[in-house]
């Protein structure tokens, strides 16, 4: 009698708690209805991501299992009436994981959610079908049709905004054991990629939650408590989808201007992929921001195919997936010539001296030449950046690297380009409110130290390890060279660095950033997509305020000097020829990044094509940086689009501007929308 | 006064508070397990309210009859008592008779749904037919000799063997005890209560071992050891049994209020589980209570044991005692998680007809041996 007197103690009092919550997850269901997600607006409150009700049929994995065929006449029968073929509504019922042989699942690409959730394998069949299938539940055992939201990307005036909107999908066992404020049901949706995952907590809503007891037979006998689903935030964000539309299309055109190749004498480029942004330089405000090769963001929700899967992350298809504006890192080539202006001046060098600027210029046994080699004598430092000379960047770049203490650095070694670039946060992340970004690289003398570590082996047994192919006597040479003394910033390097080539990288964003601050009179903006937060019933809960970093480490003197630069590269430099006539005065720099290695079949890579701009001139508004990879010359193939995308801001035809056209006729919009517009051009 | 004291003679008060106490939560509990379950199937509520106020009602008459039939007809009603219970325990063994409920044999359909369960009679008919033997040639003050124990002890094996055979471990267990229990109160060498012992030690062991337990049996013992084992069957019940005592907390969710209960998720609650009703709905109070109950009847038992002044009466009582006593341990010590899965049911608590009868029959040889000091 004791020792159970003792036991009920231990039962009822010391862990009744624990025992409490047993008997109530025993007892209780919980009946989930999912939240309505909140849209994605652009800056006009036009919406750029709604929801849109289908009729979804869904399969239940959970059910048909248990058939004795393991319900594949079920299957059978239901892509007979959807019109489908078997083998991809199979593969769409499988669970990503499941090990099934491809031949078998068809097209169709793997379900990323749990078991236990009915899985949609349409989300837009006839009414017919629908009634079909709930009249013959016999039959579609397990199968079942409803009215269901799905997530769909409207695209207003053309935009795509793929990368920047990102896209939803199911829980995944994975998400399902991260640790959240509030645990995740299994049928809710989840932002992936972009916006959609940044701010997803914000969109998501609460589904409504109703907990009914039930008895052992699981019917129904109480209601516990019943909370209604409250619906996801709206996210204002100040893309605007006309501006957008317009970036988009204007980086497709520099993409074809460069495969077509009639922009200079070196004829058709790869032109594999590129970027362009458009950023307000007062707040940091990303106003449309694109990236090439893009997807259609409607295709994960409308149940993607494996081939659609590939290919968003293949090679050859030169990854659809990564936005080249964020995720993107080449070399800067010119326009980080900002940088090299701000290390020279630090360094004691006149910005108002004269220098020379040959064709060529040696680095020990190694020569340096100009672009496309021209020698062009004494100049102003300013003609020098209107004309992008090297070589008087490599003389005061190797000067240095000499003062420095050469191969064998002194112990104060000034440095001065390298601290400029950190000064400039190269290699840092601009902290966008996208997902991840890339930081980029500063490639300074630590950097090379690790780089060395990381690959000393490699180069010292060169000839075993690399191969057939790379072992041409160039590549052993220069194996060799790694392998004695890699671990050095050598002279080549050092002058490289200057011109931005080499090994430093750099993301668009992290350049509209630097050209947005050098507009804006040195303030550093952390790049912001998301506006404000709207609820569904149209009040306002908050703006997402622009956020300061930091101030460019640049004197009021060199900045003046780099503003009168960067407007004399459009109105006697590099980037003449493709702004003549402009009523608006934009200010820029190009660049032609050199970049090593071999593209899949073999050729040689092609030059980055850079142009960072900002406009107007006399007091900025915008800042525009477009990047094409493997694209050519800066001006030739970024120089003509970037032109449209201002004359389409500014309005202007010709050599006049009309502001009814404009896009922004006053500037940048101030004011966060409340009403949506509604959605015309839905499919 | 003269009543009370003449009510005091015949009548142990406490025994009978006690007893009419745990008849009246018994048939509350009963109540509470099944009502809300019968309701939602659209069938009377009170079905096994009424049943079970039928079964105390005839259990009480019984119990009258135990207690005021005379010594010397108990004397020859117990070998009839012996023999039905020996002939129902074959019976339920031939499938024409028997009814397996749970992998046992241990019933006897009777026309018109009732069921018997002949183990529960063996019990008294163990226990009074042993007495009888140990005491009777001894009114000489000597103490039993070993053909005496030996005789008592066939006694017992022949019922015993058959309540095996069904298989019925718990009735088992709850009647080896009470042998032994009864042969070391009767002077016997302590030889033999420590030989009987040992001997059901090794037989435990061996039967474990060949495997002479059924699969069902083997399931229930492992569940005990490792509830996560089989979470489907027996494991899942003993889970469920101790989520639904846990849950009651201190003061219980209160008479017919238990989720757990009235949603029925623990198998067999208005039988051998009707102790987590009590829990889930009593509480810990309800709980400490009803041992509180029990450990009075145990109490009484034994008092009037030794104050009976005759042998057989006291084995009797001693045995009544050991028989509840393992029993409620068993029952009790199944749904707290204590003891292995047994279908033993709870004495005075448990819905069903033939325990109710055997156990007020117990209480009313009590009643006769304290009457007849």
């Amino acid at each position: 009698m004791i020792a159970l007197a003792g036991r009920l103690f231990y039962l009822q009092v010391a862990a009744a708690p624990k025992y409490k919550t047993a008997a109530l997850e025993i007892q209780s269901r919980n009946i989930v209805t999912p939240a309505i997600r909140g849209m994605i607006l652009d800056s006009s409150g036009k919406p750029l991501a709604v929801n849109q009700v289908g009729l979804v049929i869904t399969v239940d994995r959970s059910k048909i299992d248990g058939l004795e065929d393991k319900g594949e006449s079920v299957l059978r029968k239901l892509a007979k009436t959807l019109k489908v073929d078997y083998p991809s509504l199979y593969g769409k019922t499988r669970l990503c994981g499941e090990k099934i042989a491809p031949e078998l699942t068809g097209k169709a690409r793997c379900w990323n959610g749990s078991r236990y959730q009915p899985i949609p394998v349409t989300l837009t069949a006839t009414e017919d079908i629908a009634l079909q299938i709930a009249e013959h539940s016999e039959i579609y055992f397990g199968v079942e049709a409803s009215p269901q939201g799905f997530r769909f990307y409207p695209a207003p005036d053309g935009s795509n905004s793929a990368h920047v909107l990102g896209y939803v999908g199911p829980v995944s066992e994975k998400d399902l054991l991260k640790k959240r404020d509030r645990p995740l049901f299994v049928n809710e949706v989840l932002g992936k990629a972009g916006l959609e995952y940044q701010y997803d907590d914000l969109l998501r809503g609460t589904p409504g939650v109703k907990t009914i007891v039930v008895d052992r037979r699981e019917a129904a006998t109480s209601v516990l408590k019943e909370n209604p689903p409250i619906s996801g935030d709206h996210l204002v964000t100040s893309i605007d989808a006309k501006l957008q539309a317009v970036v988009e299309e204007q980086l497709l055109a520099a993409i074809a201007r460069a495969r077509e190749g009639s922009v200079d004498k070196k004829g058709a480029r790869k032109a594999d992929s590129g970027a362009a942004i458009v950023m307000d330089v007062k707040t940091g405000r990303i106003l449309a921001m694109a990236s090439y090769p893009t997807y259609d963001p409607n295709i994960w929700e409308n149940g993607i195919s494996q081939k659609q899967a590939t290919d968003l992350y293949s090679d050859a298809k030169s990854v659809p997936a990564l936005s080249r504006a964020l995720q993107g890192t080449f070399a800067p080539a010119s326009t980080f010539k900002v940088v090299s202006v701000v290390a020279a001046d630090r360094a004691g060098y006149d910005l108002n001296g004269t220098y020379d600027c040959p064709a060529q210029f040696k680095v020990g046994n190694r020569i340096f030449k100009n672009y496309e080699s021209k020698g062009v004598g004494l100049v102003k430092l300013q003609q020098g950046i209107a004309i992008s000379c090297d070589t008087l960047w490599y003389k005061i770049a190797f000067d240095e690297w000499l003062k420095d203490g050469g191969l064998k650095p002194k112990s104060g070694a000034k440095n001065y380009f390298y601290t400029a670039a950190k000064d400039f946060g190269i290699g840092k992340k601009t902290g966008i409110d996208l997902p991840s970004e890339s930081s980029g690289r500063l490639a300074d003398r630590q950097w090379r130290a690790n780089w060395y570590e990381r690959n000393k082996n490699y180069f010292c047994d060169y000839q075993r390890r690399a191969t057939k192919a790379q072992l041409t006597p160039y590549l052993i040479a220069i194996a060799k060279e790694n392998c004695v003394d890699g671990d050095k910033v050598r002279a080549g390097d050092a002058v490289n660095f200057a011109i931005g080539q080499g090994d430093t990288t750099m993301t668009p964003l992290q350049m509209v950033q630097i050209y947005a601050a050098l507009a804006n009179g040195g303030t550093v903006w952390k790049p912001t997509v998301a506006w404000g937060v709207v609820t569904p019933a149209g009040e306002k809960v908050r703006e997402i305020t622009p956020e300061k970093i930091g101030k460019l480490p640049i004197s009021k003197k060199t900045l003046t000097f780099l503003n009168r630069a960067l407007r004399s590269v459009i109105t006697d430099g590099t980037a003449k020829w493709r702004f003549d006539g402009m009523p608006v005065a934009i200010s820029a720099k190009t660049g032609t990044g050199e970049v090593y290695g071999k593209n899949l079949d073999g050729s040689a890579k092609d030059t980055t094509s850079w142009l960072a701009s900002y406009g107007p001139t006399e007091k900025p508004k915008y800042a525009v940086v477009m990047m094409v990879s493997q694209g050519g010359t800066g001006s030739g193939t970024s120089g003509p689009s970037v032109r449209k995308i201002y004359e389409a801001i500014f309005g202007i035809q010709g050599s006049k501007i009309d502001s009814t056209t404009a896009i922004f006729p006053s500037g940048p919009p101030r004011v966060i929308p409340l009403r949506i517009i509604p959605n015309v051009s839905a499919k | 006064m003269k009543n009370i004291r003449l009510l005091r003679d015949r009548f142990d008060l406490p025994l009978l508070v006690a007893t009419s106490l745990l008849l009246g939560i018994g048939v509350l509990l009963v109540y509470a397990a099944t009502r809300d379950w019968y309701a939602s199937a659209g069938e009377d509520p009170q079905f096994y309210l009424k049943r079970q106020i039928l079964n105390i009602i005839i259990g009480l008459l019984l119990a009258a009859g135990a207690m005021s039939i005379d010594y010397r007809l108990l004397r020859a009603y117990t070998p009839i008592l012996w023999g039905l219970s020996v002939i129902g325990l074959i019976a339920v063994l031939i499938p024409a008779f028997g009814d397996s409920v749970n992998g046992a044999r241990a019933w006897i359909a009777l026309p018109g749904g009732l069921q018997i369960q002949p183990a529960e009679f063996a019990k008294i008919a163990i226990i009074v037919g042993m007495s009888m033997i140990l005491a009777e040639k001894r009114e000489g003050s000597q103490d039993p000799t070993s053909l005496d124990v030996l005789q008592s002890l066939a006694v017992a094996a022949i019922p015993l063997l058959l309540i095996v055979a069904q298989p019925d471990l718990g009735t088992t267990v709850i009647i080896s005890a009470a042998v032994v229990t009864i042969i070391a109160a009767s002077g016997a060498q302590t030889r033999w209560p420590i030989g009987l012992l040992s001997l059901s030690a090794i037989g435990a062991y061996v039967v474990i071992r060949i495997g002479v337990l059924d699969e069902y049996q083997l399931k229930r013992l492992q569940s005990f050891v490792d509830p996560t084992a089989d979470p489907q069957s027996s494991g899942y019940q003993l889970r469920q049994a101790r989520i639904t005592i846990g849950s009651g907390g201190f003061f219980g969710k209160g008479l017919f209020n238990g989720p757990q209960t009235n949603g029925r998720f623990v198998p067999e609650q208005h039988t051998d589980f009707i102790f987590t009703v009590a829990g889930e709905e009593l509480g810990f109070l309800g709980c400490i209570f009803i041992l509180v109950l029990y450990s009075i009847i145990l109490w009484r038992a034994l008092v009037i044991a030794r104050r009976s002044n005759d042998i057989f009466g006291r084995l009797v009582c001693i045995g009544v005692m050991a028989w509840f006593g393992f029993q409620i341990f068993e029952n009790i010590g199944m749904a707290v998680g204590l003891a292995p899965m047994t279908g033993v049911p709870l004495p005075f608590l448990s819905y069903g007809g033939s325990s109710m009868f055997a156990t007020l029959m117990a209480v009313g040889l009590l009643l006769n041996v304290h009457s007849r000091r």
